[in-house]
């Protein structure tokens, strides 16, 4: 074996040596504003670990991978289990059925709780049935404020898109505005349609829907400028994740539209957009904190009997604002992509 | 049969502009414009002046100077990918991969320039490099395994789905990159990548001129120079294309190393257009680079196509994709409008061809 690795370390040589005098060019290139050295240090939240025994709790999402509204309530899960002394088990897929199987995976590997989003409920009935019949404790949240309660759940942390909708519109009306814009990412999401309807809902004057493709930013940004420059009208955008609002700016910039933009989740770069005032507010269902009861709860169950909710009430983590008057004291925490 | 399509280098030359049996002499030379619409372009061109002069009478807002500069910003984001996927494909290979190599490249701009704190620049010829080598590693597993690209290229387009998601979580710590606007050279890269300019009060993205610059540069290199005609031998029959001394490996390699570069040049665009990248885009959009290329004339069994067919077949995708919008249609409906366009225009692009090379 030795043999055959010997020789490699030697032909690496140049490439070393190459990457050191790249790196030492480099050096000369430093960007003095901005990058990594301007960002601070800080480190998330932490608060020591619990001296209970280890546990392995299971979190089975509906999350499509590389969104960073799902990445915070897997921080927030993450942070939680490291204080509980929990091994968490990450997984997650779009696909309802794919979901369901990788739920029968923790029941295979016999976990001590799941926390599961129910998007699409009826496809996963059967396997939480199992779960809940094989003793494992199981614990919605995000998705699945209206099937919780009957699929044996023992507690849900979420907010309910179609109230959180609606208090979004009714918000918009306060602001006076007259004709609404949703646009939705991705087509065919339940809790995106959700939430337009709810905004509908709320909203006194008119609303339009919108469909872009999500996974092209470009594309995202010339539908909603076709969109503002065929119906001159619309006065208020509202996105339903926090980068199409970003991009939306730009579209509402390009056309000299007066429309003001509103919308659901944040991230960092959000945050900075509403302190300048080129987004007006955001609803924020706190996604890090249903990540973070999920895991503690399940914890807490194990090693107290307790649950939240009693069984009969949904914990909101939302709908909370996010405008001018609050954002400096979020910002912290969004800025370090915790909130 | 492998004779007929090593027959198809000499169709897209100037001189010989039609198809190769009326040069046997049996058959008189067929009218201009008959031969005109026996040009694999001439089919998309006309289906898209059918989809505008549709959407010119349908939506009005289309009319208006900036419509137009905003329906021809979409149509280049996706037009300056569709030609090296076009020409990958005359060369008769597939690129699933370039949908996510874009954002592979927008994403390691940033980071490199972000994570060293260094002058953006660095990461932009990082990126560069990255992305040629990711073109050159599905040249050289293609070439040296025999493996269709088509499964090659699942493979990459696979691995860098997860490598742009896993990597960009391992450095930032979230699965977006950090804003660099604020950094050293991002006004000078923006002005490059993504800035626009005036044209009698209409504001015109720079993608559109790239996008025009590449296209031209990409007929002329297939109608004018020698690695033009490899591009049509390998892709017609790789085997004879050997046998007459056409460099084979180098060709294809080199094919998908351009793919590389157009990714390049398109996740820089996203970079200093929108200052962050989410790691998870770009799915799905290999198919729309590849549709407007088909839609653009070329085969996908590859030896056949242009450089200027794909133009139209991405304005043709951007003009549908914003015409629905300007048309102010029920957006339910969006996709199936959008499925059913393109396969109209296709059709009247199969039809218009196949007319005028009927004798």
């Amino acid at each position: 074996m030795s043999r055959t690795f010997l020789p490699l370390p030697r032909r690496l040589v140049p490439a070393v040596a190459v990457a050191a005098a790249a790196t030492l060019v480099l050096a000369g290139c430093s960007s003095s504003s901005g990058g990594k050295k301007a960002e601070d240090a800080d480190s998330g939240v932490s608060a020591g670990k619990a001296t209970t025994p280890r546990m392995t709790i299971a979190m089975v999402t509906h999350a499509p991978s590389g969104d960073t509204f799902w990445d915070t309530i897997r921080k927030g899960a993450e942070v939680a289990a490291a204080k509980d002394n929990v091994k968490l088990i990450y997984s997650n897929d779009e696909t309802a059925a794919d979901q369901a199987n990788l739920v029968q995976n923790a029941i295979d590997q016999k976990v001590d709780g799941i926390a599961v989003t129910l998007a699409k409920p009826d496809a996963l009935k059967d396997v939480v049935a199992k779960a809940v019949k094989a003793g494992i404790p199981v614990i919605g949240f995000n998705a699945g404020m209206s099937e919780w309660q009957k699929q044996g759940l023992l507690s849900f942390f979420g907010q309910d898109e179609t109230i959180s909708g609606e208090a979004l519109g009714t918000k918009l009306d306060d602001t006076g505005a007259k004709h609404a814009l949703c646009v939705v990412q991705v087509q065919g999401a339940v809790n995106l349609e959700q939430r337009c309807a709810g905004v509908e809902k709320g909203f006194k004057g008119k609303t339009d829907k919108l469909y872009v493709n999500g996974a092209d930013m470009p594309s995202v940004k010339s539908t909603i400028t076709a969109k503002l420059k065929q119906d001159s009208s619309i006065d208020q955008v509202v996105t339903l994740a926090a980068p199409v609002a970003l991009t939306a700016a730009q579209s509402v910039d390009e056309t000299g539209s007066k429309a003001k933009i509103a919308t659901f989740d944040l991230n960092k770069e959000l945050i900075a957009a509403i302190k300048d005032g080129t987004i007006e507010f955001a609803v924020d269902q706190q996604p890090y904190l249903q990540g973070y009861l999920a895991v503690d709860s399940l914890w807490l169950y194990k090693n107290n009997g307790n649950y939240m909710g009693g069984g009969e009430a949904p914990i909101l983590t939302g709908p909370a604002f996010v405008d001018k008057s609050n954002v400096d004291a979020i910002g912290v925490f969004a800025a370090k992509g915790t909130r | 049969m492998g004779m007929t399509q090593q027959a198809e280098p000499a169709v897209t030359t100037p001189p010989a502009s039609g198809p190769g049996m009326e040069r046997d002499g049996r058959t008189k030379q067929r009218p201009l414009a008959l031969r005109l619409l026996a040009r694999p372009e001439i089919g998309v061109f006309l289906g898209a002046v059918a989809v505008f002069v549709f959407f010119l009478v349908a939506a009005p807002p289309v009319r208006d100077g900036s419509s137009m500069a905003n329906i021809l910003y979409q149509s280049s984001t996706i037009g300056i990918m569709a030609l090296p996927v076009a020409l990958l494909m005359i060369g008769g290979e597939f690129d699933l991969s370039a949908g996510v190599a874009v954002i592979t490249s927008a994403l390691t701009a940033s980071m490199t320039a972000y994570q060293l704190s260094m002058n953006v620049w660095v990461g932009v010829i990082v990126a560069l490099v990255v992305s040629l080598a990711v073109g050159f590693f599905n040249g050289w597993l293609l070439v040296k395994t025999g493996l269709p690209s088509f499964l090659v290229t699942l493979g990459t387009f696979l691995i860098l789905q997860g490598v742009n998601l896993a990597v960009t979580k391992l450095v930032t710590g979230n699965v977006a990159t950090d804003d660099i606007q604020d950094m050293d050279g991002f006004d000078q890269a923006k002005a490059i990548f993504a800035s626009s300019f005036d044209v009698g009060g209409v504001q015109v993205k720079i993608t559109v001129v790239w996008w025009l610059v590449f296209a031209a540069l990409a007929t002329w290199v297939l109608i004018r120079t020698k690695y033009g005609n490899w591009i049509f031998a390998v892709g017609g029959n790789k085997e004879s294309a050997r046998a007459v001394g056409v460099p084979v490996t180098f060709t294809k390699i080199s094919l998908f190393m351009l793919v590389g570069f157009g990714a390049w040049f398109v996740g820089m665009h996203q970079l200093f257009a929108f200052n962050t990248v989410q790691s998870g885009e770009g799915v799905g959009q290999e198919l729309i680079y590849i549709a407007a290329a088909v839609i653009g004339g070329c085969l996908l069994t590859g030896g056949a196509g242009s450089a200027i067919g794909p133009v139209f077949g991405a304005f043709m995708f951007g003009m549908v994709q914003q015409g629905i919008v300007y048309a102010g249609w029920n957006p339910d409906w969006f996709k199936a409008f959008l499925g059913v366009m393109l396969l109209g225009a296709t059709l009247i692009n199969l039809w218009v061809s196949r007319t005028a090379t009927r004798r």
